[in-house]
C-alpha cells in the first residue's frame, strides 16, 4: 500500500516539476506544438520524454528503497537487527508473581550469530535468551528454566505489564509478542516495510545472478544457451509456420476451392489459443525439441494464412484490373501485384505470429522442458530463486521487445509506402 | 473492319434479394480509329459497367465487343486502361510504373527505355522518376496513369473519370494534356467524365446515356476537342454553341434525374 503511494506521490510531483522547470528546455518550435486543441487531438499527445525516463527510474528507486538494494541512497525501514528485550510476567497456582526478562539478538539471516551472556535474576521465574533472524519468528518455551513450570500450574499473565491471555498477543517496542493457546510465547523481531529477499531481491542480487548464470550456467546450461534455445525454437517454428501460412492464406485469397476448404479449418483453429494445444503436442511428439517446433509451428500458422489471405483481399481491384491491361499475366500479377501489395498485412501478421510464438515457447518450456528460458524461471522458482525469476522475465520481456523492434525496423526498411497509398 | 464495335451489348444479373438490375439494354456503338468519345449521365446509367465491358472485365449477357476484327474475350494490352485513382503500384518508382507494360511483356531496358523516358517527357515527369509514387501529388499521379497506359501502346485508352478526384485548376491542366495526347497519339479514347464540361471539351463524340435500363439517350458529335488542340481550353468555353451546349446536356441529364425521383417517389407511395 505505502509504495503505491508513494508512486502515486513521485507521479503527481513529477508532472508537478517537469511542467515548472523542464518544459524550457525541451520547448519545441515544430506545428504540432502550435495546435491549442490537444485534449481529444491523439495526434498532438506525444510522449513526455522526461516522464518516461523519471518512470523507468521512479520503478528502480522504489524496488531498491523497498529491498534494501545498495544502489539506491534511501530506504524504507528495514528489519530490525540488533539486542532488544521485553519483561513477562508469570503467576503461580497460589497467585504469586514474580517478573523475568527475555533477552533477544536479532541477527541478519545467514550471519554467524552468538547468544548473549546473561544473569539468570531472582525469583521463580528466570530470565531467558533467544537469538532470531530477521523476518523470522521463534517460538520460546519461557518455563524451561523457570523453577514453577507449566506442567506445575504457572501461566504468563502480562508481557512488558499488558495483560494476556492465551491466544492474544502484545505489541511491545521489541517486536510482536503472543502468547499460544499451550500458554508458551512467539516472538517476531519488527520487519520493517523492506521486502524480504526471498519475496523480492534487490537489483544488484538480479544483476549479480545474470553474471553468474552468464558464465557458470543454471541447470546445466549457461544463460545464453537457455536464452538462445527459446529463440531457436521460435524463429524455426515461425519460419515453418510462415513457409506454409503464407502461402496458404494466398490460395485461400486466390481460388474458390482453397477459400472454401480451409476456410472452416482456419477459422476452427484461430480462436483455439495456442497454449490449449500443448497437452497434445506433448501427448503426440514428447516434451522434446520437435513438439516444441510442432507447437510454435501451429501457434504462428493460423496468423500467418489470415494475413496473407487478408493481404490478397486488401488489393485495390483497381491495380489489379490496371496489371491485366496491360498485359501482365496471372503469375506476373501475382508476383508484381498481389505479393507486394500483401506485403504491409504480412509484416502485421509476422509481428503478432512472433509475439504469440514468443509467449507460447515460455509457457511451454514452463510445462516441460530441458532447456529455455520458461524453464529456467520454473526451476528457479520452485527453490525459491526469486533473483533468477525476476532476472528471467525482464530478460524475456527485453527479447520479445527487440523481436518487435527488429520487425518495425525491417518493416520500414521494406514497406516504405505502408499507409501512405 | 478496323476500329471499335459495341455491338447490341445488353447486361441483366440476379440479385440476392430474388430481383435483378437491367444495367445495360441494347447499346451500340462503333468508334473509328483516333476518335475520341466521351460518355455522360446520371448515376448508375451504366456508363463504367459498359467501359468494363469493352475493357473485357465483365462479360455482357448478350452481344459482344469487336476491336479491329476480332471478339473481345477478356483484359488485354490492346486496350489500355486509366482509372481514378489508386490504380498504381506504390511499391515501384515513378519510371518502372511507367515500363511495366512493357517489362511484362519481356522487352528489355535497350529496348523500352527510350520510348518510357521520351513519355515522361511528354507528361513532365522526367525530374520525377525516381521518386516513389506516394510523394507526388494527385495530378501528378494522374499523369503516372497516362504515360504507363501510353507505354504500352494500346489500340484503345478506356479512361474511368481520370480527372475526377483532381481540384479544378489541376483538372483544367490535364484535360490540355488529355487533347494533346489523343492528337500526338491519334489513340481511340473513350472517356467517362460526371462533368458536363469536361464532357463537351474532350469529346470529339460525346454519348449522353439514361439510366433504369442503361441505354444511349442522345450522340453528339461537336467540335470543341478539335478547336482545344489549338487554343486555350478558356477560350473554347467562351464560344457560344458551347454555353449552349452544356444547358441543353444539362437540362437533358436534370430531366432524368427528376424522372428518377418521380419514380422513386411513385414507388414508395
Amino acid at each position: 500500500m505505502i509504495p503505491l503511494l508513494l508512486y502515486v506521490a513521485i507521479f503527481v510531483a513529477a508532472f508537478f516539476i517537469v511542467r515548472l522547470g523542464a518544459r524550457k528546455m525541451t520547448e519545441r518550435h515544430d506545428f504540432t506544438s502550435l495546435k491549442t486543441v490537444t485534449f481529444g487531438d491523439e495526434s498532438a499527445v506525444r510522449p513526455d520524454r522526461w516522464a518516461s525516463v523519471i518512470s523507468i527510474v521512479t520503478i528502480f528507486l522504489l524496488w531498491g528503497a523497498f529491498t534494501g538494494s545498495k544502489w539506491v541512497p534511501v530506504h524504507a525501514p528495514g528489519p530490525f537487527i540488533g539486542d532488544t528485550q521485553f519483561t513477562y510476567t508469570a503467576e503461580a497456582p497460589d497467585g504469586a508473581r514474580d517478573d523475568a526478562t527475555v533477552f533477544i539478538r536479532v541477527f541478519e539471516v545467514g550471519a554467524d550469530v552468538t547468544e548473549p551472556e546473561i544473569d539468570p535474576g531472582d525469583g521463580f521465574a528466570k530470565n531467558d535468551v533467544i537469538t532470531v533472524g530477521a523476518w523470522r519468528s521463534k517460538l520460546l518455551l519461557f518455563d524451561q528454566n523457570d523453577e514453577i513450570t507449566r506442567k506445575d500450574g504457572a501461566r504468563i499473565v502480562a508481557i512488558d505489564g499488558q495483560p494476556v491471555e492465551p491466544g492474544g498477543e502484545v505489541i511491545t517496542d521489541a517486536g510482536r509478542v503472543a502468547v499460544t493457546s499451550k500458554g508458551s510465547l512467539n516472538y517476531e523481531p519488527p520487519k520493517g516495510m523492506q521486502m524480504e529477499p526471498i519475496w523480492l531481491p534487490p537489483p544488484e542480487a538480479v544483476v549479480a545472478r545474470v553474471a553468474e548464470i552468464a558464465s557458470e550456467g543454471y541447470q546445466n546450461f549457461t544463460l545464453w544457451e537457455h536464452l538462445g534455445w527459446s529463440l531457436y525454437r521460435v524463429v524455426l517454428g515461425f519460419i515453418l509456420g510462415a513457409a506454409v501460412g503464407i502461402p496458404l492464406g494466398y490460395a485461400m485469397g486466390l481460388s474458390d476451392w482453397f477459400r472454401g476448404w480451409f476456410d472452416p479449418i482456419v477459422e476452427f483453429m484461430r480462436p483455439v489459443p495456442p497454449l490449449a494445444l500443448i497437452p497434445l503436442v506433448i501427448i503426440w511428439a514428447g516434451i522434446g525439441e520437435s513438439g516444441k517446433i510442432i507447437l510454435l509451428f501451429l501457434a504462428a500458422l493460423w496468423i500467418m494464412t489470415i494475413a496473407a489471405r487478408a493481404g490478397v483481399s486488401g488489393v485495390n481491384i483497381t491495380k489489379v484490373h490496371a496489371a491485366y491491361s496491360l498485359g501482365a499475366s496471372r503469375w506476373q500479377i501475382l508476383r508484381h501485384v498481389i505479393i507486394p501489395n500483401s506485403l504491409p498485412e504480412i509484416f502485421t501478421g509476422a509481428r503478432v505470429a512472433m509475439g504469440v510464438c514468443w509467449g507460447t515457447v515460455v509457457a511451454a518450456e514452463l510445462v516441460a522442458a530441458e532447456k529455455g528460458a520458461g524453464m529456467m524461471i520454473m526451476v528457479a522458482s520452485r527453490f525459491q530463486l526469486t533473483d533468477i525469476v525476476i532476472m528471467g522475465i525482464i530478460l524475456i520481456g527485453v527479447i520479445g521487445y527487440g523481436i518487435d523492434i527488429l520487425f518495425r525496423i525491417a518493416e520500414r526498411w521494406l514497406v516504405p509506402w505502408k499507409g501512405r497509398s | 473492319m478496323t476500329g471499335l464495335s459495341i455491338e447490341n451489348i445488353s447486361m441483366r444479373f440476379d440479385l440476392p434479394n430474388g430481383g435483378h438490375v437491367q444495367a445495360l439494354k441494347d447499346v451500340s456503338l462503333h468508334l473509328n480509329p483516333g476518335e475520341l468519345l466521351s460518355v455522360l449521365g446520371p448515376s448508375g446509367c451504366g456508363k463504367t459497367t459498359l467501359l468494363n465491358i469493352v475493357a473485357g472485365f465483365l462479360a455482357p449477357t448478350e452481344g459482344r465487343i469487336v476491336l479491329n476484327g476480332h471478339a473481345v474475350k477478356g483484359p488485354d494490352a490492346e486496350r489500355g486502361m486509366v482509372f481514378q485513382q489508386g490504380a498504381l503500384f506504390e511499391w515501384m518508382s515513378v519510371r518502372d510504373n511507367v515500363s511495366f507494360g512493357p517489362r511484362m511483356a519481356g522487352r528489355r531496358e535497350a529496348d523500352y527505355g527510350k520510348e518510357v523516358d521520351h513519355l515522361l517527357d511528354v507528361v513532365g515527369l522526367r525530374d520525377f522518376k525516381e521518386k516513389a509514387i506516394y510523394e507526388l501529388s494527385g495530378g501528378m499521379q494522374q499523369r503516372v496513369a497516362l504515360a504507363r497506359c501510353l507505354a504500352n501502346d494500346p489500340d484503345v485508352i478506356l479512361m474511368d473519370e481520370p480527372l475526377g478526384a483532381l481540384d479544378a485548376l489541376t483538372r483544367e491542366k490535364m484535360q490540355g494534356l488529355v487533347l494533346k495526347l489523343w492528337k500526338e497519339t491519334g489513340k481511340t479514347i473513350v472517356l467517362i467524365t460526371h462533368s458536363v464540361e469536361e464532357a463537351l471539351l474532350l469529346g470529339e463524340r460525346l454519348l449522353v446515356m439514361a439510366p433504369r435500363p442503361g441505354r444511349i439517350h442522345t450522340e453528339y458529335r461537336l467540335p470543341f476537342a478539335d478547336m482545344g488542340v489549338g487554343q486555350d481550353l478558356r477560350e473554347v468555353k467562351k464560344h457560344p454553341d458551347f454555353g449552349q451546349k452544356r444547358e441543353e446536356i444539362l437540362g437533358m441529364i436534370w430531366d432524368m434525374e427528376e424522372e428518377i425521383m418521380g419514380r422513386a417517389e411513385e414507388a414508395g407511395a
